[in-house]
């Protein structure tokens, strides 16, 4: 009996000992979860921080594209500003730089010859071609006259070129004063009179007027007078002027050149006969 | 390497219109006095555009113009009119027998090289 009671006394104990174990198990397994639970949190934690630093790098880096795309804008756009400089300039040498080319080719054609009439063939040439007139005239003053006397014509009969006296008309005025004449009105004249010019060039050697160029009417194509006309009128009154004269000097001179020669010759051969 | 040949009388223009041609990169320029100077050169060069002014003496560009459109061995080669005779009937004359363009003179230079880059590339 008393061992009876024994052993139900000691399964007891072990009963109580097994319900503390269980307990304990229990306790071991809460706190298991606890720790579990902020260990999650932790890592939770540790990775949303993460994420806050790679953005916030990620900001910075975007501002400083941001910044340097801005910059980069602000250099294209004074680049591109530059550019548009650098074009009108091109452009602008570009022109200058065929206004030089007219301007050299007419002088060389001016003083390529020195025959009188080849000279007056040129200029001539240059003031169809490169001015674009369609009727004009270059007239020479007569000294022994005192007139100016059409010497070649483009586009009109030389006979129905006046002489004009200096000083009188536009023609005449232009002569006496050595300034150049534009009429207001370039194309306002269809009839081409060739009493009244649209425009008058001088003949200067310096200050001395030898002669004037007459137009009276331009090609229909030919609107308006550009700079490069300007400057062909200036080059014409002082180049033209030294080519008709000299070449003007260098043909009297070899006529008489060959008059003397002749009357030398002639005096050579006497003495034969 | 284009061969361009510059038909003109006027010896002024000659010069104004090589001079511009030898702007153009890599360009070799061959001059001719008339339609049938030009007809000659033809004969000896390789050209490759031709600038020709109307009134020329011996043969003029209009004649010039037809002869080179009914020659098997030049009618492919671009032909521009550049001339004082600026009417309109002028042109389509000249274009109707065979000339790519047609400019009136006084010529711009830039205009003239615009349109020969233009042909020239094309």
């Amino acid at each position: 009996m008393e061992r009876e009671i024994n052993i139900a006394k000691k399964a007891d104990e072990f009963l109580q000992i097994f319900k503390k174990g269980e307990e304990f198990t229990q306790e071991l397994l809460k706190e298991n979860e606890k720790l579990r639970f902020r260990l999650a949190q932790l890592e939770d934690a540790i990775e949303r921080s993460g994420d806050e630093a790679k953005i916030k790098l990620y900001e910075d880096r975007i501002k400083t594209t941001v910044d340097e795309l801005n910059s980069l804008k602000e250099r294209y756009r004074q680049v591109e500003e530059e550019n548009k400089d650098f074009a009108v300039k091109y452009i602008e040498v570009e022109e200058e730089n065929n206004n030089l080319a007219n301007l050299y080719v007419a002088s060389y054609q001016l003083h390529s010859t020195l025959d009188f009439n080849e000279v007056l063939r040129i200029v001539l040439e240059i003031v169809i071609n490169l001015i674009g007139a369609e009727k004009f005239a270059v007239l020479l003053i007569e000294e022994k006259t005192n007139e100016l006397v059409p010497v070649a014509t483009e586009g009109m009969s030389i006979a129905n070129v006046p002489k004009v006296k200096f000083g009188e008309g536009i023609i005449g005025t232009v002569a006496k004063e050595g300034e150049s004449y534009f009429s207001e009105h370039i194309h306002n004249r269809s009839n081409g009179s060739e009493e009244e010019p649209i425009v008058g060039i001088p003949l200067k050697i310096k200050e001395h007027v030898i002669g004037v160029i007459a137009i009276y009417s331009l090609l229909a194509q030919k609107e308006k007078f550009s700079n490069i006309d300007y400057e062909l009128f200036n080059l014409l009154a002082g180049h033209a002027a030294t080519a008709i004269f000299s070449s003007r000097l260098y043909t009297q001179s070899e006529r008489k050149l060959t008059t003397i020669q002749s009357f030398l010759d002639l005096l050579k051969e006497k003495p034969r006969r | 390497m284009p061969n361009i040949l510059v038909v003109e009388d006027s010896p002024t223009m000659r010069q104004l219109i090589s001079f511009a041609m030898k702007r153009i990169a890599n360009s070799k320029v061959v001059e001719a006095t008339d339609g049938v100077d030009a007809l000659k050169k033809l004969s000896s060069e390789k050209i490759d555009l031709i600038l020709a002014d109307i009134n020329m003496p011996v043969m003029d560009g209009l004649k010039l113009v037809s002869l080179v459109r009914g020659n098997s061995a030049y009618k492919s080669i671009p032909i521009i009119i550049i001339t004082t005779e600026g009417a309109e009937e002028d042109k389509k004359k000249a274009i109707a027998i065979g000339a790519n363009a047609y400019l009136p003179k006084p010529i711009q230079t830039q205009e003239l090289i615009k349109l020969v880059n233009s042909i020239i590339g094309s």
